[in-house]
């Protein structure tokens, strides 16, 4: 078990490597100069030329690379050219709030996913299957920026029961786990949970009904095992598999979703990411990618680490 | 049960049907009795029902598309009328089975030792480690070599042969009165198959309980059985002691399985089989279903189902050549075979 976990952190840092080296390359990829938005209109060329070195633009590609991952490494991210503010502490906190919100949208789509997923799965073609089937295609389908909007017209615009925009009354972004701020979290959690439960309760339902078509659930039948004993059997079996999905699924909340932040204004790493990219704010752009990216490696590894000890066929050596 | 002639198992006019895309007469009036500590052998190809016999009397079968009608008792208890808590506390107590491929008819995320400790917990009221303590003697007692580590492994972790014998321990856990054995040496090898079946035939002395085996094998039917009963399109055709099948085949149908043995073959010597195939079964035979692969078929044979022929105890044709015989009386001496 320890040469596995060991093994598992070792896979963690070629593939950090990596993704730093494509968030770099991505930015740098993209046409728009960064310094446009913080230069004066009419500033003359041994200004504009200044103002590049001062950044560490005109270097060649390779070194800027270097430089930003040897200060990475350190947890120097830079500081954002709009704003001028270190990157790492916008960045932290733009994560811990979208944290926040993956984590409401993870107790909201989890749970009725799987709870959703057995209940197709054990009712296999019949109406209820079909039901909770249509609904979970539904909620995949669905551009979710747009049923962000719809749940606005309809709970705040139409009902107002829920605020729409922000985290926190008054446009406060200090979280709080109270009534007043929990509030807020309502409507983009709910939005943010329908694709992830779609997905799970689609994978559940293929689970379950693949598990109980085979031969050892008759055997567990004929050994005198009540629908509840069978069940339990079920869920064991279903389990491993299911936690690889939602640790995928765990990856994609984290990462934050662009439009569902920007549709309600919630301060978090999408939020971010999409001010930073339209004011080509270069470091802000490649420090926000880099923590989303590792959060999803992150996610894995944890499924990686959790599976063997629900899984005994898969080896711990 | 304290009556030694009594019957264990009684099967009568049992009749399955599965309809859904198309509909399967699969059994058709079928008739099975069995003695307690008798082990009755059902020989017939794929498709006959054999196994289906066998999941009809665990009610196995898919519920929504499975139709039953006739009577099954086992030890008097009305299979037919059995449903939820009484049915499940009579499989595996009453009535338990081993199955044809153990690698999936164990729960793969596991123990061997979880799985039969939890059949034992299921019908008997003892703690988790008494029944750990069960299932570690019914490791000793299928000659499971070091059964004490056996019992934390998995499933995947054992071989075929030593699968099915933990798959006969958990059968045999909570001492049924009768087995079901569906093909339970089909997937092993062919030595480990003539272990498992000694392992089973010492286990049904020790153990004094009935055993239905199915199996498609002649040789393994000669092995293991007491009496062999043939099947065919869902009803038994012949019916007799192992000696009287093996020496003295009645049915065409039986003389053909009984030809198509490969033991004795010698090279080069063409190599006997029945023509035809099996009927398909979507409507319920009313004449006989072999007489378009028989040889000896007349005009009768396709018209109405043949009559059952009773020529000494335990033994039944249901042939129309059984005609012309002379009544079976005690002292007289069993024709030849022809």
């Amino acid at each position: 078990m320890l040469a596995y976990t060991l093994q598992r952190l070792l896979y963690v840092i070629p593939v950090a490597f990596g993704v730093s080296v494509i968030c770099f390359m991505l930015v740098h990829i993209a046409p728009g100069d960064p310094l446009t938005a913080v230069m004066p209109i009419d500033a003359t060329a041994e200004q504009q030329a200044a103002m590049r070195a001062e950044y560490g633009f005109d270097k060649p590609l390779p070194v800027q690379f270097a430089i930003w991952f040897g200060n990475a490494l350190q947890g120097d991210l830079g500081a954002s050219i709009a704003t001028g503010r270190s990157v790492s502490s916008e960045v932290s906190r733009a994560v811990g709030n979208t944290l926040i919100l993956a984590f409401a949208a993870s107790l909201i789509g989890f749970p009725l996913g799987i709870f959703f997923g057995f209940v197709a799965g054990i009712f296999k073609d019949t109406l209820i299957d079909r039901a909770v089937t249509a609904f979970a295609i539904t909620g995949v389908s669905v551009p979710n920026y747009w049923l962000g909007i719809v749940l606005v017209v309809i709970f705040s615009v139409t009902l107002g029961w829920l605020p729409s925009t922000g985290a926190g009354p008054g446009g406060s972004t200090n979280w709080a786990w109270d009534f007043e701020h929990l509030r807020f979290i309502i409507l983009p959690a709910v939005t943010l949970a329908v694709v992830p439960m779609g997905i799970v309760t689609r994978t559940v339902r293929a689970l379950v009904g693949d598990i109980l078509s085979q031969d050892f659930v008759g055997a567990l039948r004929a050994k005198g095992l009540s629908q509840v004993g069978v069940l339990r059997h079920v869920v064991r079996n279903v389990t491993p598999t299911a936690l690889s999905v939602v640790g995928l699924q765990l990856g994609y909340l984290l990462g934050g979703s662009i439009l569902i932040e920007t549709v309600f204004n919630w301060p978090g790493t999408g939020f971010l990411l999409s001010n930073a990219i339209f004011q080509r704010d270069l470091p802000l752009l490649q420090g926000t990618i880099l923590v989303l990216a590792l959060f999803f490696v992150f996610a894995n590894l944890i499924v990686d680490l959790l599976q063997p000890l629900v899984d005994p066929r898969i080896k711990r050596g | 049960m304290t009556d030694p002639t009594a019957n264990l198992l009684e099967i009568e006019n049992l009749e399955v049907r599965f309809h859904g895309e198309r509909t399967v007469h699969a059994i058709n009036g079928l008739d099975l009795e069995l003695k307690s500590g008798e082990v009755m052998t059902i020989l017939g190809e794929s498709g006959s029902g054999k196994s289906v016999t066998l999941k009809a009397l665990l009610k196995l079968l898919p519920e929504r598309r499975t139709a039953m009608s006739g009577s099954m008792t086992v030890g008097g208890i009305d299979v037919m009328a059995l449903k939820g808590r009484a049915l499940s506390d009579y499989r595996g107590k009453t009535v338990s089975m081993i199955f044809q491929e153990p690698a999936l008819a164990l729960d793969p995320v596991y123990t061997i030792g979880d799985q039969i400790a939890e059949a034992v917990m299921r019908h008997e009221r003892v703690s988790k480690k008494d029944a750990l303590a069960r299932a570690l003697d019914m490791l000793k007692r299928v000659r499971i070599p070091s059964p004490e580590s056996r019992l934390k492994n998995y499933p995947h972790e054992m071989s075929g042969g030593m699968r099915q014998r933990a798959m006969i321990a958990l059968a045999l856990a909570c001492k049924p009165d009768l087995l079901l054995a569906d093909e339970p040496t089909t997937a092993l090898d062919a030595t480990v198959q003539i272990q498992v079946l000694l392992l089973l035939r010492e286990l049904q002395k020790e153990f004094g309980m009935g055993i239905v085996f199915v199996t498609h094998d002649i040789g393994v039917a000669v092995e293991i059985s007491d009496r062999i009963a043939v099947m065919y399109a869902g009803n038994i055709v012949e019916e007799g002691t192992v000696g009287e099948i093996i020496k003295d085949p009645r049915h065409p149908y039986t003389k053909g399985l009984l030809a198509s043995n490969l033991h004795d073959a010698d090279a080069g010597e063409t190599l006997s089989s029945i023509p035809g195939s099996p009927p398909p079964l979507d409507v319920k035979p009313d004449h006989c279903s072999f007489a378009p692969r028989c040889a000896h078929a007349e005009e009768r044979c396709l018209s109405a189902l043949p009559p059952v022929f009773k020529p000494g105890p335990g033994r039944r044709v249901a042939c129309i050549l059984e005609e012309g015989r002379a009544p079976q009386r005690l002292g007289q001496r069993l024709p030849e075979p022809a």
